[in-house]
């Protein structure tokens, strides 16, 4: 009687488990934090590599194609793919997993980065011009900060599929939240972990995106008359 | 032995190709898999997406659906899937995978049919045709290079996608590199890197055809009008 009783929730596999989280808060805490550290890190390391990347093809336009179609390519690649040329050279570790989510990462930002700086107006372009600023105050002062859009939709689509992608680094056994999924589906298809770790990833994905939201409006006060 | 060297060896060994679970099935498995996924995704997203792009409606919807599995791991899905109904093996695989297909599919059906000429709607209407018969006559064949684009885009990704079916043992590609690192690195480098060769191969391989797909279909004056159209449909679905 007293086994029966131990049980609050229903013995069987539920979709979902207060029990199993309590449980189990340390693991998943720490896959969670796993998670959005390198999440984070990549899209960081992503965002240094790819705007200076984006600022080259739009001054040198020969430039543009060639860049384009290398980070194209890059995204033909399949992750799993991606991880089997890295991890023999980079071994099983972090720094795989960091390589791949960054180099798909890179181009989202670059791609969203040329675009918006495509589409800031001759006129403004000129205008910057007659007052004096040169090529680089040009870019610092005016047409970076004219690009914040796009930029900042490059960084969210990173972020979001990068949160997906770090998932698959449980092919080396670093892919935080995959690594609580993974395990689920190991351990006799426990659903409520599974779920648990679904939840986190798409979670996680809707808040960074929220904050890029937050900072985006913060940086870019002349649109938000606009937006609104 | 550096990695390359191993990786060739092991490709240059011919039992590790026509073995049971070598090369060649792996390769078949993969191919089947990606090919019933992409078709399932055909059956829900063209109609959908041609009734929604004719009916001039739901371009938020297709935004959302694009998202929501922009958002959603393919891992999460592949083991959630086989717990449902759909049971452990292949169907639970391919469902999984056509999630992944439906947002390209979707999104170019829809633009293909919002793209044709409002005249020429016009005067298909103006010549007594019923909504079905525009729909069928003269906006299904205008959208069908986009049809097209949409299909490459979405058969790349699955079998790219594919590859992660090994986690749940649904076989393909991916098993290879899987098996590769349970040798660890030191002795399955090779393995490992042979594996992630032929799936890239096999993505790029797809890419190249239906590329050659798309351009056959597009009508010869359509070309070039369309080829600064056909990446945009395609952006909308990345985004960028």
């Amino acid at each position: 009687m007293s086994f029966r009783l131990s049980y609050r929730a229903d013995p069987g596999n539920p979709w979902f488990s207060w029990q199993y989280l309590r449980d189990n808060s340390d693991t998943v805490v720490a896959a969670l934090r796993d998670h959005t550290t390198l999440t984070l890190r990549a899209v960081l390391i992503a965002a240094l590599v790819a705007v200076p990347l984006a600022v080259l093809a739009y001054w040198y336009r020969p430039l543009t194609g060639p860049i384009l179609a290398l980070t194209g390519l890059l995204y033909t690649v399949p992750s799993l793919a991606l991880f089997a040329f890295i991890a023999p050279y980079l071994g099983i570790g972090v720094a795989t997993v960091l390589s791949v989510v960054v180099l798909y990462a890179l181009l989202v930002i670059v791609r969203n980065t040329v675009a918006g700086l495509n589409q800031v107006p001759a006129e403004v372009r000129e205008a910057a011009e007659g007052m004096g600023y040169g090529r680089w105050g040009r870019l610092l002062r005016v047409e970076l900060p004219l690009a914040l859009p796009g930029i900042l939709t490059g960084l969210r689509l990173a972020t979001v599929s990068t949160v997906a992608l770090v998932t698959v680094g449980v092919v080396i056994g670093r892919g935080g939240l995959g690594q609580i999924i993974f395990a689920g589906f190991q351990n006799n298809f426990y659903k409520s972990q599974i779920m648990t770790g679904t939840l986190l990833c798409v979670l996680l994905a809707l808040v960074l995106d929220l904050l890029l939201v937050g900072v985006g409006r913060l940086l870019t006060p002349w649109l938000r008359g606009r937006a609104g | 032995m550096n990695p390359v060297r191993q990786a060739l060896l092991w490709l240059n060994d011919p039992l590790n190709w026509t073995n049971p679970g070598g090369i060649l099935d792996r390769i078949g498995e993969h191919v089947s898999i990606s090919a019933a996924a992409v078709l399932l995704g055909c059956l829900v997203a063209w109609p959908l997406g041609l009734w929604l792009g004719h009916a001039g409606r739901g371009g938020g919807l297709v935004v959302l659906v694009s998202n929501l599995t922009l958002a959603v791991p393919t891992l999460a899905l592949l083991t959630i899937l086989p717990l449902t109904f759909l049971g452990f093996g292949r169907p639970a695989v391919v469902v999984a995978l056509a999630v992944f297909a439906v947002p390209p599919l979707l999104a170019n059906a829809y633009t293909g049919v919002r793209q044709v000429d409002p005249e020429i709607r016009d005067a298909a209407r103006g010549m007594g045709m019923t909504g079905t018969q525009v729909l069928r006559r003269v906006e299904l064949p205008l959208a069908v290079p986009y049809l097209a684009a949409g299909f490459r885009t979405a058969a790349v990704q699955v079998v790219a996608t594919a590859a992660l079916a090994t986690f749940v043992n649904g076989g393909g590609l991916g098993e290879i590199i899987r098996l590769g690192f349970g040798l660890s690195i030191a002795v399955g480098g090779g393995q490992i890197l042979a594996g992630g060769l032929l799936v890239a191969g096999l993505a790029l391989s797809v890419e190249l055809l239906f590329a050659f797909v798309e351009r056959l279909v597009t009508p010869r004056q359509l070309r070039r009008a369309r080829r600064g159209a056909g990446r945009r449909a395609v952006d909308a679905i990345t985004g960028s």
